[in-house]
């Protein structure tokens, strides 16, 4: 792996991910931690940046996370997957059965095989076949529920916590794991002195907020979210640093060329389907592992956040997981005691964020746009200055809005496979 | 005029023969009886024209498909491929005419895929670059391994795809119409490295249609016409061109038209600095200041080699691509007005590609009639489809321009390409169109659909109508325009009269050999 | 015509033929009799009565299929018709109950209510797809979940009932003017009975009046042609001189304004409802989708999807107390929707291949004969 700083844009799929351009993300996020930070001193809310609420972000984030991964896994590979909220499905059923009968790490093989099972069906409708894949991903999306049900209502009925909707318990839990020294963790049974909350409980501007985002992201993270972040580098170095990787994009990317090479494209589309439905099925699996049990509706539309996550990340595993973090945080704010006031100091942020990038673009001379941005900010002020706390169904759908705004405005420089969703048989050219 | 400087054919081995080969495809046979014999470390060329029979015997050799008769024989010993891999194992290596290559990759990633080096959990990309340099700078044929395709000029891509060939070891390669994209320098480029490859013990096969390059560059050349072998010339320097033509085309050149002139002086369509813009910084315009006019009865014909602007200068007279500069049609701006209003103001269309753009193949015929001109009358009433006007304005065409087919409420695929393209040729006259554009409009047209084509475009010519028409058939071009534009690189370089030039100064002007009106 | 119909069902009976094996199969895995599985579920469904229930649930689920079914005509998949509708139906609820009108204008100011608010929030999906080009199907289901709330939200908030409602949250209930009476007198005049409780609800007709006005659209009109044109073939119709970002708009609202009403057989003609609740179904969209894949965005084949869709359900609800699990229904639908999904696709290739064919012959044909002589245009070559 080697780190280069060169002058590409971020987003653009040049290289291998691994060698980005490191100083122009780290200046970002910084300004980005600064408009968060200024927004939780303005607005008084500390849990804004706290730990707590970073924990409970990362929760919310891996499983949207790995249904991005997912997506990525799938279109790179040429099939474009609009079924990743099906697989989830079959993920969180697999997940609940396996779970309950014979635990949390069984849970996760369960969610796995789950999803892999989604996947390669809907592969052998859109590669076998030649089915347009948009319509084949509605289809799973619209059998999967009806499986689960009918899987549930053999399995769960007439046993003790389980019902057609819900399964009993999981046996056991996966375990966690909370960073040494920088959180506090225990090292062979001695507690640490935990740093990072020392730092957080300052209050400074800046660096409390970056304490908090350590350690939340370093405490009592369940071994299921930690596997799942490792995914990202192993997706990363999968597809941009081993053989396999190389001829499944290809099979995304020029088909042809590969067939002419002697690659088989429709096992490459196979092999990259299984992946996908994989993923999903996982993050049906960390759904399940964080409720304990199997629920009906439990994936309510992670699988598409997913997607738009991919959209977000420009078909690379680190966009993704921006996209995610972004996603997650969002909708984690909305599980934690106080979501109103919360919600309410986001607004602040993204008002305060829309200005500063509106005198940005101004200082740099380049004028488009700059009306809107400028207009949205004055509108988000009002809107934190004069409404009360939003209500509860307000709170639910702030992930969903963030989501369509991050879509909407990184929509430019997008660069998709470029041969993805078109069914692809030999004799093409 | 022979100076390849290369070996004398006839001592060395033999690499690859045919003999007797015969491919048969629905409907037609496109080898009959063909041989082919090639001489170790040497560049042979087959020529041919269109629809000759060079790509499929290639296709052959290079194990896409089976023939139905015949023997290939490689190096002495008889073999059978089953798939281009078969092929590959035996070290042939086919360079096609339309790439395959992955735009948003790498050049070594290209050229690596399928046989990567490193283990499978780690794919080692220094040795591929290692490879790729080593390859290139042996052959002359050097590309940075690290450049994105998407970012190599034409002549940079075809060395990838050579790169390709030779990393999996061919020592046979085969290379389809090398030349049809590249410029002069590019092509001086190429046939110096095939010649490093060569004197190194490779045997080059290409095809070609370009009877000059043929004669500078081949050691030995084999003519086909019709599917059958009609010449086999292992000393090209005995041969002029002339020879090589009428072997090639087994008869007289094109004979343009002799007729009166229909060409008045009334300006139809007028084209000012006409220019669409390249996509990014620093790239050329695809179509760079075009001024020319074009007047009632007139055919204008534009020459040159695909790829220099010709498609541009089509999508911005009819509003598929945003152009800047000035359009007037009979004195009247359009240059602002999107396709349904030029489309309405007189602007008639023929597509290049009558599959994607000028017809929608599961469409009835008087559905497809009706494409482009459906929200007027006969077609389009109000918001309303009339759809028994549709049907009968169809009959109407199917009529006039014989378009063979047992009824107007089949869908346009049961057609065969010649009726297709004159149902579209109908529907687009019958509107009484003020300019033509007819882009390749014999294209994949059998004979007799041709000619019926040709009398149509005449005849409304004679009634007034203006045409630009895009070929890239000569034979047409020199039979039908009045006069003759030459593109290259999105610019017009030459005014020729039809009547007077010659085929060989035509490719001259359009390779950019020979500049300036004639 | 009869090898017509003959090769349009070869495909839907394939499917269903794979559906039953599947669900045999997974009735055996757990432990249950296939056959007397479908033996209860033929009695359930051989009744008046019954066929009078699938009926009434058919209705709502033929306009969600008729609304996705618009878009897909022209790739554009409307995946968010949930939020649509259920948004249209709270605000055409609130909206009836608070107007009094006579009958003949209450009924269409509703309808109108639905309709704008429906097609408006298709619209914004379709306003960012075209300005900011961004992906239709992450708009609409970002969209679907945002309108969810943002009903739950209206609900609780401004449009329920004080008065009646007391904890339960409702919208008030939609006076007479604007219910539709229900159908039994016209089905008794046929000589059928009718068991005591059971209703033909009102809104078939105007579910009839959709399938026809949509066959009209599709066929006989302007936007109908250049609506299949700009699906069948993006280049073509541009060529044509259609305005993509125009079709994308109007296509979008047409869909969001048709699901918008996927509500109103609730609201004004099921005696269950006559107002928005917690309790109104909320998948209906989705159930949508299916259909018109199944239907194959035509008028006739989705109301066949419904039917069946209809049909399933009811004739597997009884099957609890028998011991049978009533969600086999479910993977009927599923497994008859996926193979119907294949199997359409397999037909359709085939009949591409043969029709590449009939060219190629036609081709054949005319390359063996001279060319046309002077008959045609006055040739002078």
């Amino acid at each position: 792996m080697s780190f280069t700083i060169d002058a590409t844009d971020v987003g653009t799929d040049r290289r291998s991910p691994f060698a980005d351009n490191r100083l122009r993300i780290v200046f970002l996020v910084t300004l980005g931690m600064a408009v968060m930070s200024t927004a939780r001193l303005i607005a008084d809310n500390d849990d804004l940046t706290s730990s707590g609420t970073f924990g409970v972000a990362l929760r919310t984030a891996a499983p949207i996370g790995l249904a991005g991964l997912a997506g990525l896994v799938a279109e790179r590979s040429g099939t474009i997957n609009i079924g990743i909220e099906g697989m989830m499905v079959m993920g969180t059923i697999f997940a609940g059965w396996w779970g309950w009968e014979f635990g949390p790490w069984m849970a996760l093989v369960g969610g796995i095989v789950g999803g892999m099972l989604g996947g390669l069906l809907m592969s052998l409708a859109t590669t076998t076949f030649g089915v347009n894949h948009i319509v084949a991903g509605v289809a799973i999306n619209l059998i999967a529920p009806g499986v689960a049900r009918f899987m549930a209502s053999e399995l769960f009925v007439g046993v003790q916590g389980g019902s057609v909707t819900s399964s009993p318990g999981n046996r056991g839990d996966i375990g966690e794991f909370t960073m040494p020294f920088l959180s506090g963790g225990d090292l062979f049974g001695w507690q640490t002195p935990d740093i990072l909350g020392w730092l957080e409980d300052t209050g400074w501007f800046l660096v409390a907020d970056f304490a908090g985002l350590g350690k939340g992201l370093t405490t009592s993270v369940t071994w299921d979210v930690v596997l799942a972040v490792s995914l990202f580098f192993g997706v990363a170095y999968l597809l941009w640093h081993t053989a396999l990787g190389l001829r499944l994009r290809f099979a995304g990317e020029r088909p042809s060329a590969a067939d002419s090479l002697g690659v088989s494209v429709h096992t490459m589309r196979y092999v990259g389907m299984a992946f996908s439905g994989g993923f999903a099925g996982m993050g049906g699996a960390v759904l399940v592992l964080f409720a304990n049990r199997y629920q009906e509706n439990q994936v309510a539309g992670r699988g598409f956040l997913g997607l738009a996550t991919m959209i977000f990340g420009n078909w690379m595993p680190a966009g993704t997981a921006a996209g995610a973090g972004i996603f997650g945080y969002a909708q984690g704010i909305t599980l934690r005691t106080n979501p109103g006031d919360l919600v309410r100091a986001l607004l602040l942020a993204a008002a305060i964020g829309l200005a500063v990038t509106a005198f940005w673009m101004g200082y740099r001379q380049s004028w488009r746009g700059v009306g809107w941005l400028l207009a949205f900010a004055i509108v988000a002020f009002w809107a934190y200055f004069s409404a009360e706390r939003p209500n509860n169904q307000l709170v639910f759908v702030t992930p969903y809005v963030v989501t369509l705004i991050a879509v909407s405005i990184g929509a430019q420089r997008l660069r998709p496979p470029a041969e993805e969703g078109i069914p692809w048989f030999k004799g093409m050219q | 005029m022979n100076d390849t400087g290369g070996t004398a054919a006839v001592d060395t081995r033999i690499a690859i023969q045919l003999t007797d080969i015969v491919k048969r495809f629905p409907g037609v046979v496109a080898n009959d009886g063909v041989n082919l014999t090639v001489h170790e470390g040497t560049v042979h060329a087959i020529v041919g024209e269109n629809g000759a029979g060079k790509s499929t015997l290639m296709k052959t050799l290079y194990g896409a498909h089976q023939p139905n008769e015949g023997t290939i024989t490689v190096e002495g010993a008889e073999v059978r491929f089953s798939s281009p891999k078969d092929a590959i194992a035996a070290g042939i290596g086919m360079v096609f005419q339309a790439f395959l290559l992955a735009a948003n990759l790498t050049v070594w990633e290209n050229v690596v895929l399928g046989q990567e080096p490193g283990s499978a959990l780690s794919l080692n990309a220094k040795q591929a670059r290692r490879r790729i340099r080593e390859l290139g700078e042996q052959y002359g044929l050097e590309v940075d391994p690290d450049a994105l395709i998407s970012d190599l000029g034409v002549g940079d891509k075809q060395r990838v795809e050579i790169l390709k060939v030779l990393y999996r070891g061919a020592k046979i390669l085969i290379l389809d119409e090398p030349t049809a994209v590249l410029v002069p320098q590019e092509v001086d480029a190429l046939f110096a490295s095939l010649r490093d490859l060569t004197s190194s013990g490779a045997t080059v096969i290409f095809i070609s249609h370009k009877l000059d390059e043929v004669l500078k560059h081949a050691d030995a050349i084999t003519v086909i016409r019709q599917g059958k072998t009609v010449g086999e010339l292992p000393d090209p320097s005995e041969v002029t061109s002339r020879q090589l033509a009428e072997l090639m085309v087994g008869s007289e050149l094109p004979v343009p038209e002799i007729g009166e002139s229909t060409v008045t002086d009334v300006p139809v369509l007028e084209l000012k600095n006409l220019t669409v813009a390249g996509d990014d910084e620093g790239v050329r315009n695809p179509l760079d200041d075009i001024s020319f006019t074009v007047h009632r009865g007139e055919i204008v014909g534009i020459a040159g080699v695909e790829g220099n602007g010709q498609s541009e200068l089509v999508e911005a007279i009819v509003g598929l691509a945003s152009s800047t500069g000035t359009m007037l049609l009979d004195d009247v701006d359009i240059a602002r007005l999107s396709t349904r209003e030029r489309r309405d103001s007189g602007i008639g269309y023929i597509a290049e590609d009558r599959q994607k753009d000028g017809l929608v193949l599961p469409f009835s015929l008087w559905e497809n009639a009706a494409l482009g001109h459906q929200h007027r009358p006969p077609y389009g009433r109000g918001p309303w489809l009339d759809i028994r006007g549709a049907k009968a304005k169809t009959e109407e065409i199917v009529e006039e321009f014989d378009v063979r087919t047992p009824g107007i409420e089949v869908a346009a695929f049961t057609l065969s390409g010649g009726n297709q393209q004159k149902l579209v040729v109908g529907r687009e006259m019958t509107a009484d169109p003020k300019v033509l554009i007819a882009a390749h409009p014999t294209r994949g047209v059998d004979v007799g659909a041709q000619a019926v084509i040709w009398d149509i475009l005449r005849d409304a010519r004679a009634d007034g109508l203006g045409t630009i028409l895009v070929s890239a058939d000569l034979e047409e071009l020199i039979g039908l325009s009045d006069r003759l534009l030459v593109m290259l690189r999105g610019k017009v370089v030459a005014e020729v009269d039809p009547k007077t030039v010659t085929p060989a100064e035509l490719g001259s002007y359009m390779t950019g050999a020979k500049t300036g009106t004639h | 015509m009869l090898e017509r119909i003959w090769r349009a069902s070869l495909a839907p009976l394939f499917a269903a033929a794979a559906a039953i094996i599947i669900s045999s199969v997974a009735l055996l895995i757990s432990g249950n009799d296939p056959l007397e599985a479908f033996r209860e579920m033929w009695k359930s469904i051989d009744s008046t009565q019954s066929v009078v229930i699938i009926i009434n649930t058919a209705v709502p689920l033929y306009i969600s299929g008729v609304a996705v079914a618009i878009g897909f005509k022209m790739n554009l998949f409307n995946i968010g018709s949930n939020g649509q509708y259920l948004l249209a139906a709270l605000v055409a609820g609130w909206a009836g109950a608070e107007v009094s009108l006579p009958p003949l204008l209450h009924v269409p100011f509703v309808f109108l209510v639905a309709i704008l608010v429906g097609g408006s929030w298709a619209l914004i999906a379709a306003i960012l797809n075209v300005t900011r080009n961004v992906n239709v199907v992450v708009s609409t289901i970002m969209l679907n979940y945002i309108g969810i709330g943002l009903s739950a939200f209206l609900l609780q908030e401004v449009f329920r009932d004080e008065e009646n409602g007391g904890l339960v949250a409702q919208t008030k209930v939609m006076p007479e003017s604007a219910r539709l009476p229900n159908l039994n007198a016209i089905v008794e005049f046929f000589g059928f009975d009718f068991a005591p409780g059971v209703e033909l609800y009102g809104f078939l007709p105007f579910a009839i009046a959709l399938g026809v006005a949509y066959y009209v659209l599709l066929n006989r009109s302007l936007f109908g042609y250049e609506l299949r044109l700009s699906g069948m073939s993006a280049d073509a119709a541009q060529s044509a001189g259609v305005n993509p970002k125009r079709m994308v708009l109007i296509t979008l609202f047409l869909s969001g304004a048709v699901a918008g009403m996927i509500g109103l057989p609730f609201l004004m003609a099921n005696p269950d409802f006559y107002k928005y609740g917690d309790a109104f179904p909320t998948l209906l969209g989705f159930t949508g989708l299916g259909l018109a894949l199944l239907g194959r965005n035509s008028p006739v084949g989705i109301a066949a999807a419904a039917f069946v869709w209809a049909t399933i359900e009811r004739a597997t609800q009884p099957l609890g107390p028998l011991g049978i699990p009533p969600e086999i229904g479910r993977i009927l639908q599923g497994s008859f929707l996926l193979s119907a999904v294949i199997a359409y696709e397999v037909v359709r290739r085939r009949n591409d291949a043969a029709a590449a064919a009939a060219a190629a012959e036609a081709t054949r044909a005319e390359r063996s004969e001279p060319p046309p002589s002077a008959t045609t245009v006055g040739a002078t070559s």
